[in-house]
């Protein structure tokens, strides 16, 4: 008998008169209070994380310096890339796209996003427009992030269903972090150690 | 070696001080007599504790995300092999290769086929409890394969040769200065003058990785989720070594308990709430990564998972037991157990300590671990911040009462019931106490009990019986 | 409502006879009747707990037929209480437990008191008890009883909701590690200064208390006897 078949045999045969479980009850919020101000929520929730948080696209142009090597996704708006900085598209389906060295060489990363949640100061990639695949947000040690207003929901609940649930998902809360010594929160290990965010205005 | 060994204190790993194979008595005696461990532990415990209670007390829907939780687990385990089929399928279409291991040797054999079937002799590894509880690397290591674990604490760990000792932090027992201590030793390319800034540190772990990352081949992963309805993993992660090792190489392996199966994907709206907050204290973790079968110009190509048994079914049998399987590894029951918070995970003698692993270690290993379901004050304080809300001490009680006994204890409890039962016989006892405790009476307790109230006298002194019970009082009183 | 029965506890049968009447005082100073079935032995907890079911089962039994015919059973112990309520739906299906109240809760939710009429002028610092609080829910219940008592002086215990690493049998099988905990407890309550420690089992403040008779500190009294105090 094949171990596939062996384990569904167990499960059956433990389960056997387990009968069905109750329907979850869903009681819980799946969405803030109406009057909670999101974007404060989120600025408050990021700065928390030690994010640094911009406004206005214009404010790209301070982040990055002149001269700087920065990767884009190939679909990043025109109208995003100010400032003095070099951009690169990286396209992954160029025959032969960056590599791991090529994007360690990138001082930056330039992207959007998919969503961003106010209540944990999450920002949400689903590699969809503006975003890239995901070892260009992982690699380079600095990572900027354009959010649209009409990117921003205040629950965990309510950016589900904004993401594509079957492509590959990053969830940002803050730079790169490890809590591994002692449990206090130390910031800047492996993923890019400085996060921008730029909040873009209606 | 590194150059900086020599010139420091070597750090002694603390699991080689504790007698392999002791019982959980005698190893946490050894613990106990650690001091340095135990005001390691009371800091960091303490400072979790805090956190997490501050974070979960900012939603007021706690409770409700706990119930919905415990439920949606318990869903799952009612139709794991509907969805566990249905994870198998959906991943599959989307391309990954499933497998499926009965128990570790044969999760950690198709693992090895697969890394040397990718022309590799050498795999990083995202922390993952399922690997520790196969033992993988040891497995690799036989192999003549290595995996060098990424996690901060995992490193840390690992170089010092010693055993993890937390289910989310292995390396909670060591402070920073040990730590620093550690790298020095044992870490071939640790910067010189080196200092025990956790800051410092985490930047040495992050040079000492990153060529390795960039250039790995394979990797072995855990998963936090499964979701059955899309066919994805979720990693849930902090420091970015897991998103390096799911996206950097050409193939990756993950081991994932059976357990691990959500129905949906909207489940994570409950789950992501939940696992955060009670593991690290935090509203969210820095990094997730959910990923679906393999896409094609983005991350690894070839994609395997491995489905693990390894006694689950047999944990799913017990209709109290099974509620363990619940678990989703966030170490909120350690960080609140007065007993771990002495002990520390080493005494416990399994992958799995604390609350946690003294409901779920007897049960994934039936006859080993006997002693753990008494590791156990049953204060309580573990079923209260349980994210999933597994009641723990009622399956401590229940697994005490499946457990063998010892025969001079099963006698000594059947002469008590049997007194107890008999409500003559126990006034009968209850007289003959408090005539033969009579030279003691003036003093009011004992200070030293013969074997096995000396167990008790050992630190507390015994009171000894009044002159007059309540009974005559009573009868007195009534007359 | 018909009499009220009492349920001492077996640890109070044979050492504390003054909590058992302190738990009358207080009830019959509120106008309740008391009764006390002689034939009451114990809820099995130790035995449950132990891992001797069946024991156990026997002597919920014997429970059972005890304190059937009261409407109202009043313990002075969260964890006997919550013995009997969480335990023997399993043990035997009996829900006997819906009419046992432990103390504070039947003055706070049957008679919907919460200044009994004590006076106690002392400092007390309280130990919520395990059982008592996580398993049984009673919150700060004894707690609210002893802050309406007249011209007591409440001391904040510090860690207040750590264990006292009592737990039955694992004081005895985990001795060491029981022990540590105790060292804790103690050194806590010293610090408080209070004059005494209170609680809501006198399981746990036997533990507690042999472990300050050793150390010294406040000492031990189960908060009915502040509440039956009117010095």
């Amino acid at each position: 008998m094949s171990a596939r078949e062996d384990i569904l045999n167990r499960m059956r045969r433990s389960l056997e008169g387990a009968g069905e479980a109750a329907e979850a009850p869903r009681e819980y919020r799946r969405a803030l209070a109406g009057d909670t101000e999101v974007v404060e929520l989120l600025i408050d929730r990021l700065v928390d994380y030690k994010a640094q948080v911009h406004h206005g696209i214009e404010s790209i142009a301070d982040i990055l310096d002149e001269g700087q090597p920065v990767v884009v996704p190939a679909d990043l708006p025109q109208e995003w890339r100010v400032g003095e900085a070099i951009f690169i598209e990286d396209d992954p389906l160029d025959p032969e796209p960056m590599d791991a060295d090529d994007l360690d060489a990138m001082d930056a990363v330039l992207t959007g996003c998919a969503a961003a949640v106010a209540v944990s100061g999450t920002i949400m990639l689903d590699t969809g427009a503006a975003q890239g695949r995901r070892a260009i947000t992982l690699v380079p040690d600095h990572h900027v992030i354009v959010v649209r207003r009409d990117q921003i929901v205040g629950h965990l609940a309510e950016a589900l269903p904004r993401l594509s649930a079957t492509s590959p998902q990053t969830w940002i809360s803050g730079p790169s972090a490890t809590s591994d010594i002692e449990l206090q929160r130390v910031e800047g290990v492996h993923g890019p150690r400085r996060l921008d965010v730029v909040i873009l205005d209606d | 070696m590194s150059a900086n060994a020599g010139t420091v204190p070597e750090v002694v790993p603390s699991s080689s001080l504790i007698p392999a194979g002791a019982k959980f008595p005698k190893a946490a005696k050894v613990a106990l007599g650690m001091p340095q461990m135990r005001a390691n532990l009371a800091h960091a415990t303490g400072t979790i504790r805090e956190k997490r209670a501050k974070v979960a007390g900012e939603l007021d829907d706690w409770e409700q995300l706990r119930d919905a939780a415990s439920a949606i687990k318990a869903d799952v385990q009612h139709r794991m092999p509907e969805l566990a089929i249905e994870f198998e399928r959906k991943a599959t279409e989307a391309g990954a290769t499933v497998h499926w291991a009965r128990d570790g040797v044969e999760a950690n054999a198709i693992a090895a086929r697969i890394t040397r079937e990718a022309g590799a002799d050498e795999v990083v590894k995202v922390k993952s409890m399922a690997t520790q509880e196969i033992e993988l690397n040891e497995f690799f290591e036989a192999q003549g394969l290595r995996a060098w674990e990424t996690d901060l604490a995992e490193l840390i760990v690992q170089l010092a040769e010693d055993k993890p000792s937390h289910i989310l932090v292995p390396a909670i027992h060591y402070n920073r200065t040990e730590i620093r201590d550690i790298f020095r030793g044992k870490m071939i390319d640790a910067p010189t003058g080196l200092t025990d800034d956790p800051a410092a540190l985490a930047e040495a772990a992050r040079l000492h990785l990153r060529k390795r990352f960039l250039s790995a081949k394979v990797a072995v992963s855990g998963a936090n989720f499964a979701v059955a309805e899309t066919g994805s993993l979720v990693v849930v992660e902090s420091e970015g070594n897991g998103r390096m090792c799911l996206t950097m190489p050409e193939t990756l392996i993950s081991i994932v308990g059976i357990e691990k199966l959500l129905p949906t994907f909207t489940d994570l709206e409950v789950f992501m709430q939940l696992l955060p907050r009670s593991s690290t204290g935090e509203r969210m973790n820095p990094y997730t990564s959910i990923w679906t079968g393999a896409t094609d110009g983005d991350g690894p190509k070839d994609v395997h998972i491995i489905l693990l048994d390894n006694g689950r079914t047999d944990v799913l049998a017990d209709e109290v037991g099974r509620q363990a399987l619940s678990c989703i590894r966030c170490s909120a029951c350690l960080n609140v157990c007065p007993v771990y918070e002495r002990t520390g995970g080493h005494a416990y003698g399994h992958v799995y300590p604390g609350p946690i692993g003294a409901i779920l270690a007897p049960q994934l290993e039936p006859g080993r671990h006997d002693d753990l379901p008494y590791a156990s004050s049953l204060c309580g304080a573990c079923y209260e911040v349980c994210p999933v809300k597994i009641n723990i001490p009622e399956v401590l009680v229940h697994l005490r009462q499946e457990g063998p006994h010892q025969a001079g204890e099963k006698a000594a409890m059947g002469a008590a019931k049997a007194v107890m039962a008999r409500p003559k016989l126990w006034r009968a006892a209850l007289g003959a106490a408090r005539f033969f405790t009579r030279p003691w009476r003036n003093k009011g307790y004992m200070r030293r009990l013969p074997w096995p109230g000396s167990k008790w006298t050992v630190s507390r002194d015994m009171p000894m019986p009044p002159q007059e019970s309540f009974r005559d009082w009573w009868k007195e009183r009534e007359r | 409502m018909s009499r009220i029965g009492l349920f001492i506890t077996c640890v109070n049968d044979a050492l504390y006879p003054s909590t058992p009447k302190a738990v009358v005082a207080v009830l019959e100073r509120l106008g309740y009747e008391v009764d006390f079935p002689a034939a009451q032995t114990c809820c099995g907890q130790m035995h449950a707990n132990s891992g001797y079911r069946r024991d156990a089962g026997v002597l919920a039994r014997s429970f059972e037929a005890v304190f059937d015919s009261y409407d109202a059973v009043v313990t002075p112990s969260g964890s006997c209480a919550a013995m009997v309520r969480d335990q023997y739906p399993d043990l035997t299906g009996s829900d006997i437990g819906r009419r046992v109240y432990e103390l504070s809760e039947f003055l706070l939710d049957v008679a919907e008191v919460e200044d009994v009429g004590a006076r106690f002028p002392h400092s007390v610092t309280y130990h919520p008890t395990c059982h008592g609080t996580r398993a049984l829910g009673l919150g700060d219940k004894p707690l609210r009883l002893l802050r309406a008592v007249e011209d007591i002086e409440l001391v904040e215990l510090p860690e207040a909701d750590q264990c006292c690493g009592f737990g039955g049998t694992f004081a005895l099988k985990n001795s060491e590690v029981s022990s540590a905990m105790l060292a804790d407890k103690c050194r806590h309550a010293s610090g408080t200064g209070a004059e005494y420690l209170a609680a809501a089992d006198n399981s746990c403040l036997t533990h507690i208390g042999g472990g300050i008779s050793r150390s010294g500190g406040p000492r031990p009294v189960h908060y009915a006897e502040i509440l039956a105090s009117d010095a």
